[in-house]
């Protein structure tokens, strides 16, 4: 009994971590019915921006602009709340820009003061994020604005060139070697209940700690969905584009705030994979996995999301340890595939999907 | 002023049903021929047969497969490199184990195969669609690639996993220059390229097409969506499927599973958005684009004396291709062949704009 609990728990963990990753894909998906292929592409991307700011073996130039990225990004957050206690006393369009200019100068400045060592986790956690709200800020300007009202396929398409740009632009920039992160998250393995069975349950630190991070994660999106104004607009947008636009949702403002919040996301699943695998490009590929965790779990649904995490990270190591050696090994590659396929045939929508209903 | 179809008067049912209903197109298609098949085996090199001319052909009866699943159809796939592997691995044992057999069969057999196995993942595409079948078809993608690097039947139980593809013998002549090769990839590319053409013009292609634009409707005016769907897959899998013996038999030799990976997906998809959904044309100008792309990034950086590192370069080619991607499905989502035709309108009135 004490192996096989192991294995389910162990493909429990894993499945949290697809699920992590998942639950990006499904948050972009609800807001703005778009299906993120780059999901994938921003975890590598947040990864390797956290991993290359902490090291310190970057030129100059690289903090400046991170520093830069993350002082306006302070700035605007600043100006934001501003607005909202004293709308009358706030600055006008011209003096709010030239005010984030000025913090954006401040963050350079700073860091030309801190020079080329490496930033502390503090620092380079918030760096990041600010660099992935930037990058939602290109991504809705470049991409999805030119793009409104295209069909969705036409869409997914985009989001795949996008993929392709930010794989090779975030290697470009900060570099394509494998590098290890370290946040100081324990690594160790250490065994359970102990005193239930002999030798105990073989399990990683690690594992627990990205279990405890996604619960966190799913908790503060739930609030954030259910409490918050902005989540209400959310929900309005995913609901009907047309009628939240008519009663005075700013939709694109509310792209870039969806596509932030899964450049968070993303960051998030990016810490606790690059600590897990190191980061390297093969996070990316991690996305692919994620894939059928959606379909099985529905792209709609964040319970979805995280129950299918569970079902297939748990299948999957099922499958390895007891069907592998029968199949030749390596059934991991595709068996979560199969396994949403088979659901498919039966569910077309996913487990926790909406039922799909068409009209002509 | 020179393409005009002024005074080309259609006074047959035939020749209003031409596939190109007007001369100069004719001769212009004529032309390309003549070149393709007697220009360009006298004046081009070994390294533009081998680097780009046998590659292009190869691919673009690959993205003709693609098109007519994904452009003429609707049906999203991500497996094109399973089912390019399924083509090639089925010629591989084919051959090994019935030597006696002529390769054109082998090839056309492993066509088939790869057809049956493309209908076999084409089922689920009855009951979802969309993004849903997209992922659908990387299941395809990977539990063919699992299949064929860990099965060892496949591979002849191979130590290495890699196999080398038998002489290219054809009745009796042994095809090994690089000339020789080019005019077998051309000859089956042509013949693909016409089958595809009247595919699409006929009743299968438009009840391809009416699936395509609006499933239910489609059902409704009496299309069976079994029928349209399966036999989408099937016939654009045994392009693929051939392709895929081709690139194999013909431009890697000896190749390993990797060869037929997700990227090779990828590439084949944008081959067709970038050459432009539902158009045979646009197979042809987004496999050019494709094949030309990296060999240009590699040249012209060393040309202009800018040094690059290979990993440098690989990057830059995957921004410059998302970058591509993106920039073309927001000008022209259409892509390359709708530019021709769009050019095309405008030589119809030169020198007058309107």
């Amino acid at each position: 009994m004490g192996p096989f609990i192991e294995v389910v728990l162990g493909g429990l963990l894993a499945g949290v971590l697809y699920s992590l990753v998942a639950l990006g894909f499904v948050l972009i998906f609800k807001a703005s019915g778009v299906f993120n292929f780059a999901q994938g592409a921003m975890v590598l991307f947040a990864a390797l921006s956290l991993v290359r700011l902490m090291s310190g073996e970057l030129s100059a130039v690289h903090y400046w602009g991170a520093a830069a990225v993350l002082g306006v990004a302070v700035g605007y957050v600043l100006l934001l709340f501003w607005r909202r206690a004293r709308p009358a006393a706030a600055p006008g369009r011209g003096a709010s820009w030239g005010l984030i200019g000025v913090f954006g100068l401040i963050g350079a400045a700073l860091a030309a003061l801190h020079g080329t060592a490496g930033w502390s986790g503090w620092v380079a956690i918030p760096a990041t994020a600010a660099i992935m709200g930037l990058l939602a800020v290109a991504i809705e300007r470049l991409v999805l604005r030119p793009l409104v009202n295209q069909e969705p396929i036409i869409l997914f398409m985009a989001t795949i060139g996008i993929t392709f740009f930010i794989d090779g632009f975030g290697q470009t920039i900060w570099g394509s070697e494998i590098y290890t992160l370290d946040l100081g998250i324990p690594k160790d393995p250490m065994f359970l209940l102990e005193s239930v069975f002999e030798g105990g349950i073989l399990v990683n630190k690690l594992d627990i700690f990205a279990a405890a991070i996604a619960g966190v994660l799913v908790a503060v999106l739930a609030v954030f969905f259910q409490k918050t104004r902005i989540g209400r607009a959310l929900r309005a947008v995913a609901d009907d584009h047309q009628a939240a636009q008519s009663v005075g949702i700013p939709l694109n403002q509310i792209w870039i705030i969806v596509w932030t919040v899964a450049g968070f996301v993303a960051l998030v699943a990016g810490i606790v994979w690059g600590s897990a695998l190191g980061v390297q490009f093969s996070i990316a590929l991690v996305a692919l996995k994620a894939l059928p965790v959606l379909i099985l779990g529905g792209f709609t649904s964040v319970p979805g999301a995280i129950i299918g995490g569970l079902i297939i990270g748990m299948g999957e190591k099922l499958a390895e340890v007891y069907l592998g050696p029968v199949l030749g090994g390596g059934i991991e590659n595709w068996f979560a595939y199969m396994l949403a396929l088979i659901v498919l045939l039966f569910r077309p929508q996913g487990l926790f999907g909406e039922r799909i209903i068409e009209r002509i | 002023m020179i393409y005009r179809e002024a005074g080309q008067f259609k006074t047959t049912y035939r020749a209003d049903q031409a596939v190109f209903p007007i001369l100069q197109d004719r001769i212009a298609i004529l032309l390309i021929l003549a070149v393709a098949f007697i220009g360009v085996p006298a004046l081009a090199s070994d390294y533009l047969f081998l680097a780009i001319l046998i590659p292009f052909l190869i691919l673009s009866m690959a993205a003709i497969g693609l098109n007519i699943l994904v452009g003429y159809c609707g049906q999203i796939s991500l497996g094109t490199g399973g089912f390019m592997a399924v083509g090639a691995y089925a010629a591989y044992n084919i051959a090994l184990r019935v030597p006696e057999l002529n390769l054109l069969i082998v090839f056309l057999l492993a066509g088939g195969c790869a057809a049956l196995v493309g209908v076999l993942f084409g089922i689920p595409s009855l009951r979802i669609k969309g993004f849903y079948l997209a992922v659908a078809t990387l299941a395809a993608q990977f539990f063919l690639d699992w299949l064929f690097s860990r099965v060892g039947w496949f591979t002849n139980y191979t130590a290495s996993g890699s196999v080398t593809a038998p002489q290219l013998k054809f009745f009796g002549y042994i095809v090994h220059a690089p000339t020789g090769k080019y005019l077998l990839c051309l000859c089956l590319v042509t013949v693909a390229a016409v089958v595809a053409k009247n595919l699409v013009r006929g009743r299968l292609g438009r009840s391809w097409m009416a699936i395509r634009d609006m499933d239910i409707a489609a059902e409704i005016i009496g299309i069976r969506p079994l029928q349209a769907k399966l036999s989408a897959f099937a016939v654009s899998s045994f392009f693929i499927g051939v392709s895929g013996a081709l690139w194999a038999f013909v431009y890697l030799e000896s190749w390993e599973p990797l060869a037929f990976d997700i990227n090779r997906s990828f590439s084949l998809l944008f081959m067709v958005i970038i050459g432009g959904l539902g158009s045979i044309l646009g197979c042809f100008l987004g496999a050019a684009f494709i094949t030309i792309m990296p060999i240009f990034l590699n040249q012209v950086p060393a040309a202009l004396g800018i040094p690059l590192s290979t990993a440098t370069v690989s990057h830059l080619e995957f921004m410059i291709f998302g970058a591509l991607i993106v920039f073309f499905l927001i000008v022209e989502p259409h892509g390359l062949a709708r530019l021709w035709a769009i050019g095309k309108q405008k030589l119809r009135l030169w020198p007058f704009p309107h």
